[in-house]
């Protein structure tokens, strides 16, 4: 374990490694409400063999090595449990190729969100990808390997179904490529019709390897998009109307929003519903469609599209949409966290009288959000509390509120999204043993000294 | 405690049945008409109940004094009838409710009321309202609440305006310019129709406009355009303050188109309909309206409301029109840039 930092320079250079005080501070930690565990170095490298190199040194050594992006996943993901290296990935930003006619591109694994936006905003007007909510700095590569979500999402599923081909730095230091791209310079495939081998390497949170090179699919961009609200009082109205919605299949995306503050909002629930088209007819023919979905609830009184003002309808129609952040500073002291269960949509009754209970107990800023997967197969529901970071008996509150939410999710059919390491033990507990045990096997397998992201997915 | 005053005598009289034989969503004579009013009155059922789409037409078409939709609104509630989704009226109610965040300029004797409606303070400005800015007030706290008629809810207007009433005379003045009709309504028509006393002179900001731009009449360059109204629901609740539209037109030059849905018949700008009802019957008055501009050689469309002005921009944008309100059309007038908000 001599001149590791020496070494890690050898690697990316002087100026991308760090054993400093303030940085380790500031590695070892993300603005969720898992505690802080510093890491022993950070290096920002800058290609695929210096990745390779660092991966393979710490593989000679024994030394834990943990991806990041941005660090924005919350729920600890990013925080080095056993210590070791953090590979902030930022460097590694470019955009590699495109294929224009075929719909994808391929990027490094620590492009942003941001950056890929831009560049498609700049020379393909034609061409989008699934944006997440989350700010600009979050990169595609971990938005994939947590099986994020974002704009598209109800019609295309995860963002990691849109996937179309990785490369991969495994434990060994060694590099795969896997999908269409393994055979042919083309990403136009994740695994069909080859054996479809991502899912060793997505939602492991870097555990089998480091994904250094993600092809995502790109979809077509409409020229114009607009959005409507329904509102209805009871949420056991709500896995109707979304039936009903889906069943158009003219919806770009749909989400769900409840909260007491501002007024305006309380005691209602709100489907937002997201419309795209080429033109003024396309737009309105959609939407006459929706409308008419949902013409038996109108008349029977139980919900109605509420008139969204200029304001409201620029902040909705943003992409990321900033009012996630804004919440997320509500009460002030910079603190958001939620748990976000993917569960059934006949679920979200429950899920949301959950909520009200979990904020009245531990007396919390809530908001409830949920996200549609597909047409209608499954939500991301939101459990979100603000806290105050400085407010110890918040945070205490706060935490017993998630884990409640969890619990409650996990027992009602839910299944954790980006679950911190305690959710996932939980998850390890309740799963079918056989899956317990494939997924222990490929562990090994692939990382035989565990040291990719530990304590990530590993079972007993 | 506020009993709306209705003389069923009047309408035993009536030699028109207007309120509902005007009435553009239901097919009555005048017959017909009569009696379902009197029904109203008399506590029994009526189609009419179900079927009004709380257009407040009716308000303007009655000559005779008497309040035949605050009638079919007290009767509604009293009945437990819904007009819209429950969650769209239990978000009105929400937004209507004081939260605190009221702002009051520097009051003299004679202010705006800008109702809860911020985006007046960026049209107010200028030598229009000179005489009377920074003397102003807005926020729920001096919301009128009369939308709720809309909701076949009484009893929070009932409940919430005489507060309303008492804050801004509290506030010391002596003359208010409603800068919105409702507003203007409540205290000028709603109000005192419910037995509630005003401590205060309302004044239209029509009027208002008229009197300010004769005094201005030096500043004025007639501006030449082909203008079409929106007329919205509210100013058929105080329907007298509309005769001030064509003097003011003429007075900045600006020429009105004919239309077949103007004054008596003006359509409603959609919004409400579509909350309510759903999507046929917003598009189809939506659609009927703006081909009625555009056939007409409309040039511009003329805001009062900015509930209209929100609910149409875009369609009428995609029509070629641009859409203006009318504080903002004689600010053009006198030389200003409304948009440079000089
Ligand atoms: C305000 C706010 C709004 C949000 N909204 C959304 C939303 O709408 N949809 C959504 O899906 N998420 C959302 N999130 C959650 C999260 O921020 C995003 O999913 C985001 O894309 C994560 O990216 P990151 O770069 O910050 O990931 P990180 O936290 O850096 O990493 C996440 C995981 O991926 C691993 N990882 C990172 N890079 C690599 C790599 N190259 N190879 C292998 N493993 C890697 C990390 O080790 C970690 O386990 C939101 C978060 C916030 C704060
Ligand atoms: S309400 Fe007016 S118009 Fe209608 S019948 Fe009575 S008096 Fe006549
Ligand atoms: S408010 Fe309009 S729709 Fe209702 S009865 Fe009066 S005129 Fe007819």
């Amino acid at each position: 374990m001599s001149n590791i930092r020496e070494r890690l320079a050898d690697i990316v250079g002087e100026r991308f490694v760090s054993d400093k005080a303030e940085d380790l501070y500031f590695y070892g930690r993300d603005p969720g409400l898992m505690p802080a565990v510093h890491p022993d170095w950070v290096v920002l490298p800058e290609t695929v063999e210096e990745i390779q190199g660092i991966v393979k040194m710490a593989q000679m050594e024994g030394i834990p090595v943990v991806p990041m992006g941005a660090g924005m996943s919350l729920s600890g993901l990013v925080i080095p449990q056993k210590g070791g290296i953090v590979v902030d990935m930022k460097r590694m930003d470019r955009i590699v190729d495109i294929n224009e006619k075929a719909r994808y591109v391929i990027v490094e694994g620590g492009t942003s969100t941001g950056r890929l936006n831009a560049y498609l905003n700049k020379k393909y007007p034609r061409l989008r990808f699934s944006i997440p909510d989350s700010p600009a700095a979050t990169t595609v590569a971990a938005n994939v390997m947590i099986h994020g979500q974002g704009r598209l999402t109800q019609q295309y599923g995860f963002n990691s179904d849109m996937v179309s081909g990785l490369e991969v730095v495994l434990p060994s230091g060694e590099l795969c490529r896997i999908g269409s791209c393994a055979i042919s310079n083309e990403w136009f495939s994740k695994g069909a019709p080859l054996p479809d081998l991502s899912g060793l390497f997505l939602g492991w949170f870097g555990a089998t390897g480091i994904i250094t090179k993600a092809g995502i699919k790109l979809y077509p961009r409409k020229l114009l998009r607009d959005v409507e609200i329904f509102v209805t009082d009871s949420p056991d109205f709500i896995p109707e109307i979304i039936y009903e919605i889906t069943h158009t299949e003219m919806t770009e995306d749909i989400n769900i929003f409840s909260q007491p503050l501002p007024l305006i909002f309380k005691d209602n629930h709100h489907v937002v519903i997201y419309f795209t088209g080429d033109s003024e007819e396309e737009i309105e023919f959609r939407k006459k469609t929706v409308f008419h979905s949902l013409d038996l609830f109108i008349r029977n009184k139980d919900g109605g599209f509420m008139s969204v003002g200029a304001g409201m309808k620029k902040s909705l129609l943003e992409m990321p949409q900033r009012n996630a952040s804004t919440f997320a500073d509500v009460t002030k002291g910079g603190g958001f966290e939620y748990s976000g269960p993917i569960i059934t949509i006949d679920k979200y009754p429950q899920c949301t009288r959950k909520l009200d209970e979990l904020a009245h107990k531990y007396d919390l800023k809530y908001h409830g959000t949920a996200r549609i997967i597909g047409r209608g197969h499954a939500m991301m529901f939101a459990f979100s509390f603000t806290f105050n970071r400085s407010d110890a008996d918040m945070l205490d509150r706060t935490r017993k509120a998630l884990h409640e939410a969890s619990q409650y999710a996990l027992s009602i059919g839910g299944v954790f999204w980006k679950p911190t390491i305690d959710e996932q033990k939980m998850a390890l507990q309740k799963m079918d043993p056989e899956f317990a045990r494939l997924l222990k096997m490929i562990k090994t397998n692939l990382d035989p000294q565990g040291i990719m992201n530990p304590g990530n997915w590993e079972s007993k | 405690m506020f009993d709306l005053k209705f003389d069923e005598n009047l309408c035993l009289s009536c030699p028109t049945g207007a309120c509902l034989v005007k009435c553009q969503y239901m097919e009555l004579d005048k017959e017909q008409a009569k009696e379902e009013i009197i029904n109203i009155f008399r506590g029994k059922d009526s189609p009419v109940l179900k079927e009004c789409v709380t257009c407040y037409a009716c308000e303007e078409y009655c000559r005779r004094g008497n309040h035949p939709f605050y009638l079919i609104t007290q009767r509604r509630e009293d009945k437990g009838i819904l007009t819209a989704p429950r969650a769209i009226t239990r978000q009105w109610v929400n937004i209507g409710e004081p939260k605190g965040k009221y702002e009051v300029g520097r009051i003299s004797k004679k202010a705006l009321s800008f109702g809860f409606m911020p985006q007046f303070l960026d049209i107010t400005k200028g030598r229009l309202f000179e005489d009377v800015m920074p003397s102003y007030f807005f926020g729920q706290e001096f919301f009128c609440n009369v939308v709720y008629i809309h909701f076949g809810n009484t009893s929070v207007i009932k409940k919430r305006l005489p507060g309303v009433i008492k804050q801004i005379h509290d506030l010391g003045v002596e003359e208010v310019v409603f800068m919105h009709d409702e507003c203007f309504a409540a205290f000028d028509s709603l109000g005192p129709a419910f037995g509630m006393q005003i401590p205060f002179r309302s004044v239209h900001y029509f009027q208002y406009l008229y009197e300010r731009l004769q005094t201005l009449k030096d500043l004025i360059k007639p501006l030449d355009v082909k203008a079409a109204y929106q007329r919205p629901c509210s100013n058929r609740l105080c329907s007298e303050t509309h005769k001030y539209l064509p003097v003011i037109m003429d007075m900045i030059g600006v020429d009105l188109v004919q239309r077949t849905y103007e004054d008596e018949n003006a359509l409603c700008c959609g919004s409400i309909f579509r909350s309510m009802f759903g999507y046929d019957l917003a598009a189809d008055v939506q659609k009927r309206n703006i081909d009625d501009m555009t056939d007409n050689g409309a040039q511009y469309c003329i805001f009062n409301c900015h509930g209209c002005q929100n609910a149409m921009t875009a369609k009428i944008q995609a029509r070629g029109i641009k859409p203006v309100h009318l504080v903002e059309l004689c600010r053009m007038a006198i030389g200003e840039d409304p948009e440079k908000g000089v």
